[in-house]
């Protein structure tokens, strides 16, 4: 069997879920055996124009120019993959949505902010038919194995639609909630073995959120711990901005 | 002279970190343009920043760039202490500093074999280097995976670090993981050892522009990545919270750049200006290997900046194993873990102020400063990347390098320009104030 092509493609984000993949140390071979990588250019000179197989996508939509080129990618790519939570949902980029867009390129660049133009942050399933989403800020290494292996076999995938609390309780942390502290973890997507908490810091919602957050019982939740609604909405805007 | 035109246009550079493009203009040998554009799309942390708590703010600037995700952190740790007026303990700030020496380790090894190997090998990148160099792209992502490795023991992971926050760690190694990190630095050494047997062996780009460089100094023993002033080979020496005037952004005439400069008319910042202020502070190990690569203070070849970034990994390495060895000797205080970042209990009392962090990152010294009010809310803050200062010093050295190679290819000018950006491993993401996208007349 002919190896598939597969390409990198970065849009505004941090290239930190590019560099998970560098991470993967000596079994990154293991991957590039199953591949043939055309396209990447962080670390390739080399250009491809033709079709791909797999586009993996990176970042978010902040311009036009940006939108142009991914319904370029769109079309070149049968199967287009949205790489982490700046691409699947926005991530810390929808931040920018909370403000006016001209009072926050003035404030960044001042009287000559004219020359960076920039739109809504947009993800990418909001601008082109996207096939896959590995969300995460940034990706967790296991799932983009499973990613991988779905998109190459053809069979269908999607990040798990319970919450983070379900990992968190298997791997037996002592709840934040009754520590004191307002944890993101009960609205957000699992998938990533409650990484945050498993390191003592609160989950911050950076899979997204789950389609159908048990809003009531959410809302008794801080209700009990006398944790004010807007105050979390607000640690939700960091990552999840874009939903609106 | 010779009176030949080129045109150079490198659209999307490659093997940088984010978006750059070259663009010379050479009419019958006089150079007319000589530009290095940066086309990222700007991301505005700083404008993001505002109305948000103080302790979320390590927490989103590590946001700003995947590579320097610890450096950021601590950057921003660092700012936010200062504002709040929180001293760190012993211990934290050894483990700080041990997490900064495996973010440079980390990031420099793959700056060396991933994006510069390449160009002293004569391929296109790595990816050919895995049939003709496997060894050598065995050991690049060996060392990379145990920096990996140890900054998941200390932050949960190097993109994006989770546990540390203002005041210290949300989680501290224990005595294996003390014991597990002493064995995977000692297993970092013959790699680093054959490392510097490989680059010493390549040949990089003769090519010399005296400049002033820039980085932290301090008066102690130690190599200072982590606190001090910022001084410069020119005699400068500032407090960090003077920030500004050191990075003196300024507009060039007839374009919309705001470039940096301090005594001269560019500076730099990176492996090369530290190891230019701080020669002397380096482990012995780090001074011989320097003198295998053949660097000695003051360096002005730009190219050698990649072999700087070398000798820093074997003083990194080293550091780094003192520093597993002290902890083991003081032990791990358990009780000095952070409950958690946010600070929702008021472990930490909150007060307005403006603090500044300024940390020696892999690309050079970066800045961060908040202003935030009585609750802790960040009213202002502004963050300047190592590569921002960079990019003024990178055009001057394009601007004397070009002429000087005007009897070779088009081919090859272009790859010499490529090989010097690259050689200061822009980080271009992390434009959250890269003013440099400049509108040619
Ligand atoms: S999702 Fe997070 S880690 Fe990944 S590119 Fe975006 S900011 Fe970086
Ligand atoms: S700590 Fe967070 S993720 Fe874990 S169970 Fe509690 S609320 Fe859920
Ligand atoms: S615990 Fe929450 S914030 Fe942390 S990785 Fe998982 S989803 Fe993201």
């Amino acid at each position: 069997m002919k190896k598939p092509k597969v390409a990198f493609f970065d849009f505004a984000c941090c290239e930190g879920c590019q560099l998970q993949i560098a991470n993967f140390g000596e079994a990154l071979f293991d991957i590039l055996g199953m591949i043939d990588v055309v396209e990447f250019r962080e670390v390739m000179s080399e250009k491809w124009n033709g079709q791909l197989d797999i586009a993996f996508v990176e970042g978010s939509i902040t311009d036009f120019h940006a939108e142009e080129r991914i319904r370029q990618i769109r079309e070149r790519a049968a199967i287009l993959i949205a790489y982490g939570s700046c691409a699947a949902i926005g991530g810390v980029n929808g931040m920018k949505n909370t403000f006016d867009l001209e009072e926050i390129r003035k404030y960044v660049y001042g009287p000559e902010y004219h020359f960076f133009a920039t739109e809504k942050t947009k993800a990418i399933p909001q601008v082109v038919k996207t096939d896959y989403v590995i969300t995460g800020c940034p990706v967790y290494p296991p799932e983009i194995l499973v990613v991988i292996k779905a998109a190459l076999q053809g069979t269908s995938c999607s990040p798990p639609d319970y919450p983070v609390c379900v990992e968190c309780k298997l791997n037996e942390n002592v709840c934040m909630y009754d520590r004191g502290v307002a944890c993101l973890g009960p609205v957000t997507r699992a998938g990533c073995n409650s990484w945050c908490i498993n390191n003592g810091n609160i989950c911050y919602g950076c899979r997204g959120m789950i389609s159908n957050p048990n809003e009531r019982g959410a809302r008794e939740v801080l209700e009990k711990h006398n944790i004010p609604l807007p105050f979390v909405v607000n640690k939700m805007n960091l990552y999840n901005k874009c939903r609106e | 002279m010779n009176k030949r035109n080129v045109v150079i246009n490198v659209e999307y550079l490659t093997r940088v970190e984010g978006h750059g493009n070259i663009v010379v203009d050479v009419k019958e040998g006089t150079l007319e343009v000589c530009r290095l554009d940066i086309i990222e799309s700007p991301r505005f942390f700083e404008g993001m920043l505002r109305g948000r708590s103080v302790f979320e703010a390590q927490h989103i600037t590590s946001r700003i760039c995947g590579i320097c995700a610890c450096g950021h952190t601590l950057a921003s740790i660092q700012a936010a202490e200062d504002a709040l007026g929180v001293t760190p303990s012993e211990q934290t700030v050894k483990l700080r500093r041990l997490l900064l020496h495996m973010e440079l380790l980390d990031s420099h090894i793959l700056h060396i074999y991933l994006l510069v190997a390449p160009d002293l090998l004569g391929v296109k990148s790595f990816i050919p280097l895995i049939d003709t160099h496997n060894k050598v792209v065995r050991r690049a992502l060996r060392l990379k995976q145990t920096c990996n490795e140890i900054c998941e023991i200390l932050a949960g992971r190097h993109v994006h670090p989770i546990s540390a926050t203002v005041g210290g760690f949300t989680k501290l190694p224990k005595e294996k993981d003390l014991d597990a990190m002493r064995y995977m630095l000692e297993g970092m050494r013959p790699d680093m050892e054959a490392t510097i047997e490989l680059i010493s062996k390549l040949k990089f780009p003769e090519f010399e522009r005296d400049t002033e460089y820039v980085a932290l100094v301090s008066d102690t023993e130690e190599y200072p990545l982590l606190s001090g002033d910022v001084g410069s080979t020119d005699g400068v020496r500032m407090h960090k919270k003077d920030y500004r005037s050191v990075a003196n952004e300024f507009v060039v005439p007839h374009s919309t750049a705001k470039h940096a400069k301090l005594s001269r008319e560019a500076y730099a910042v990176g492996a090369l200006a530290r190891l230019n202020l701080n020669y002397e502070k380096l482990h012995p190990h780090a001074r011989e290997a320097a003198s295998l690569l053949g660097i000695r203070p003051k360096c002005i070849n730009p190219y050698l900046n990649t072999a700087a970034q070398l000798v820093e990994c074997v003083h990194c390495l080293e550091d780094a194993a003192m520093l597993v060895e002290d902890l083991g000797k003081s032990g791990i205080r358990q009780e000095e873990r952070i409950l958690v970042a946010l600070n929702e209990q008021s472990a930490i009392p909150v007060r307005a102020g403006n603090g500044v962090g300024a940390v020696e990152v892999p690309r050079g010294i970066l800045f961060h400063n908040y202003e935030i009010d009585e609750q802790g809310t960040i009213v202002n803050a502004n963050c300047i990347i190592p590569t921002t200062q960079n990019l003024n010093n990178i055009e001057h050295d394009m601007e004397k390098l070009v002429p000087e190679l005007l009897d070779r290819s088009d081919e090859e000018i272009t790859l010499a320009l490529e090989m010097l950006v690259r050689a200061y491993d822009p980080c271009i993401s992390c434009s959250t104030h890269l003013t440099s996208v400049r509108i040619q007349r």
